[in-house]
């Protein structure tokens, strides 16, 4: 691991973070590790910049504009009002002002203007315009890899741009021209290749998941199962790699479990399909995304399940609930060949694909699950809404149900429940500052800076409420925390999921 | 007909069809650049009555800006709602007889200019103000500002301070519509208007004032929330499907 040499911001006396006074390049050192050849070689791209890599970014970015109308809207719509510029987490937690949202987009704006908007060819020095040069790339590298994609910004934005979007959009034409980041890229060489995130080829997590068995049924005196390949399942679980053997992930892993098997459901996992997650979404390449969510549609054929049911994972909740119906065909609507076959066999009378905390919370409400709530009195609770659950999907029929559902499922399971600050959760909520393709050590000065904003509302309400637990339904947020929480002089075990509040309370058969 | 006045007649011609003609395709290009996912920030309305109800809050309100700051959402909204009546104002130059609503704003009208101003000078006030918004802020958005205030300040001089020969103009200005051209009143003030409007008009189509179609076209605000009933697919990942079929 790199050696880490840089200060830890200081908390503050409430939930509010200052915003601070702008440094200029404060961050611009920060450069996450570019992918070598072999991961690039697999996913198509370059890994060198080539003598006319100009003409190619230039010819990508053209592309990008007449493929993806988003883009194309937000390149032109900004009029700097500044209202973003005090919204990113990485900006308030660094200074540096090429992380306020709307100057992270001004690096491509500037570009786009130059080569395709008419001011920005005649005068380019008043519309502020500039030609792409191999220090404006790098500066494209750095600062789009100091962006989590959380879309904090696009809620607060007056025309609704997605910074998301353009970091997209800006790490796909840095893929093709040659500086891909090696963590994203090597993790979509593994998801295709070996079928997770973590390259944990099946054999081996079969052997995880008896081991799991075992220890449940110690435990708990239970033969709680974890399936896996079961053709002819009622569900099929997919859910993200680390809840099989990271911590607190696992716990997670063992609350589904508890709940399919309090519930008489079978259900399985699939070593084809075992990983949610889709980094797909994050340096912004559609084909990538389908090959990677395709994984699941086989796997839902082959295994010939009724449900589809997504873990806790807040990127690939993102994927699955908005996206997995167009790259696929899982959910209602479409007329091709593969939609009606997955319509015949899935169940109508759920949504496909369902959240696991919308499965859950159907079985409290219809009372099919019990829990002994004062198992979790111990812990004094709070909930981080993670981003892309939040501003990006939906549990339930109503809109706002992914705010609700979960904070329903922990007062139903415990006793000790606290929020915290408003505006810094629900569609406010601040990213746990290693989502979006960050969650890598070469990253760590802008994620432990990042969670700064999240760090100041969690200490508000520990110092309040003595809070010590803080639930999320995301994988890469619980690996973030556990990391991040100790720079801060927090326990990094205060961190966890909401099923597993739920595996502790629930009373099994 | 004096030089002057064909110059301007020009100037009106070739600005209208710049600004009505570059907005359209803009509009067109827009609506025919596929939106090929699903993504609109939520909590997002699940129904199109819905998202109609969204839009018009942003557009009328300006909603999301308000949730932001509420300095600029002050200054934005004065300004733009100052600047709509204004403009509703002078349809009675283009008509007659005049619309019974259109005479009604009249006084309104007038004094909309104050608050048109007043937004102007704050959002302005905050480009050198704040240092987040100063570095941001490239010389485009300061003439901009200029050249709005220009309008403004050039309007409220002839309606509070010089009065200009205001049937002369709306001669002209109907003469415009109808290709029955009329003198326009040399009046250094009232050209100084026409020009900064006809400036306005034909940087439109070409800068940022395209945020005004823009947010109509704009996913994360007009997408219904409801991807698992409905198969979203562009045309071009279509074909792709086709071709990896």
């Amino acid at each position: 691991m790199a050696k880490i040499e840089f200060e830890v911001p200081a908390l503050a006396e409430d939930s509010y973070t200052e915003v601070p006074a702008i440094k200029p390049g404060a961050m611009s050192h920060l450069k996450s590790f570019i992918a070598p050849q072999a991961p690039q070689e697999f996913l198509g791209y370059p890994w060198d910049l080539a003598p006319d890599w100009k003409e190619r970014a230039i010819g990508r970015m053209g592309e990008h504009l007449k493929k993806y109308r988003g883009l194309r809207v937000f390149m032109d719509a900004c009029v700097h009002c500044g209202a973003c510029t005090d919204k990113c987490h990485y900006y308030l937690g660094t200074s540096d002002p090429n992380n306020m949202p709307v100057a992270r987009q001004e690096l491509m704006r500037k570009v786009y203007r130059r080569y395709f908007t008419l001011g920005g060819k005649i005068a380019p020095w008043l519309v502020g315009a500039e030609d792409l040069t191999k220090e404006t790339l790098d500066k494209w590298y750095s600062y789009y890899h100091q962006c989590s994609e959380c879309r904090r910004c696009s809620v607060f934005c007056p025309y609704g741009i997605d910074t998301a979007e353009i970091t997209m959009a800006g790490r796909e034409i840095l893929n093709y021209v040659g500086m891909g980041q090696k963590y994203s890229s090597e993790i979509l060489g593994k998801v295709q290749k070996i079928g997770n995130n973590l390259g944990l080829p099946g054999p081996a997590l079969e052997d995880t998941l008896l081991g799991m068995e075992e220890d449940m049924e110690d435990e708990t005196g239970v033969p709680v199962k974890i399936p896996l390949d079961v053709k002819g399942a009622e569900v099929l679980l997919v859910t993200p790699s680390a809840d099989f053997f990271s911590e607190p992930h696992v716990e997670s892993l063992i609350g589904y479990a508890k709940v399919f098997h309090s519930l008489g459901v079978s259900w399985t996992l699939s070593s084809h399909a075992s990983e949610a997650g889709n980094f797909g979404l994050f340096n912004g390449n559609y084909e990538t995304m389908r090959k990677v969510a395709m994984r699941i549609r086989d796997a839902a054929l082959e295994l010939g399940v009724k449900r589809i049911i997504v873990g806790e994972c807040g990127h690939a909740w993102r994927v699955a609930y908005a996206f997995w119906n167009t790259l696929t065909g899982i959910g209602y609507g479409g007329d091709d060949k593969f939609s009606q076959m997955l319509q015949k066999q899935l169940d109508d009378r759920y949504p496909q694909p369902s959240h696991i905390c919308e499965f859950t919370w159907e079985h409290i409400q219809n009372g099919a699950l019990k829990f002994d709530k004062e198992a979790n009195d111990h812990r004094i609770i709070t909930y981080h809404d993670s981003c892309n659950v939040a501003r990006a999907s939906r549990m339930g029929n109503m809109p706002g149900g992914q705010f609700i559902i979960p904070r329903s499922i922990i007062k139903a399971v415990a006793n000790n429940f606290y929020d915290m600050a408003p505006d810094t959760v629900f569609e406010s909520t601040f990213c746990c500052g290693g989502g979006g393709g960050m969650l890598t050590d070469d990253l760590i000065e802008a994620r432990v800076k990042g969670a700064l904003p999240r760090m100041n509302a969690l200490n508000d309400v520990v110092q309040k409420h003595d809070v010590n637990f803080m639930a999320t339904i995301c994988a890469i947020c619980k690996a973030q925390f556990t990391k991040v929480l100790p720079f801060y002089k927090f326990d990094m075990s205060m961190v966890g999921g909401v099923h597993q509040l739920v595996g502790t309370a629930i009373k099994l058969g | 007909m004096t030089t002057l006045t064909v110059f301007y007649i020009g100037l009106f011609y070739i600005a209208a069809i710049i600004f009505f003609g570059g907005l359209a395709y803009r509009i067109y290009e827009y609506s025919r650049t596929p939106a090929p996912l699903n993504i609109p920030t939520t909590p997002a309305p699940t129904t199109a009555g819905g998202v109609v109800v969204r839009m018009a809050r942003e557009v009328v309100l300006f909603e999301s800006l308000f949730k932001s700051n509420k300095w600029i959402w002050v200054f934005g909204w004065l300004f733009h709602v100052g600047m709509a009546v204004v403009l509703l104002r002078h349809f009675r130059y283009f008509q007659e007889p005049v619309w019974f609503w259109v005479e009604f704003i009249q006084p309104y009208g007038k004094y909309a200019s104050f608050a048109m101003v007043a937004g102007l000078a704050g959002l302005w006030a905050r480009r050198f103000m704040v240092d987040r918004v100063r570095y941001i802020s490239t010389p485009s958005d300061h003439l901009m500002l200029a050249l709005l205030l220009g309008i403004a300040l050039s309007g409220m001089m002839m309606t509070f301070v010089a009065h200009t020969d205001i049937v002369a103009l709306k001669a002209f200005a109907l003469g415009l519509l109808t290709f029955d051209w009329h003198p326009l009143p040399a009046d250094p003030v009232l050209l100084a208007h026409l020009t900064l409007v006809a400036v306005l008009m034909i940087i439109f189509p070409v800068s940022k004032l395209l945020h005004a179609p823009g947010i109509f076209f704009s996913p994360s605000r007009n997408q219904v929330d409801n991807p698992r009933d409905r198969r979203h697919i562009a045309p071009w990942a279509q074909a792709l499907e086709r071709d990896n079929a």
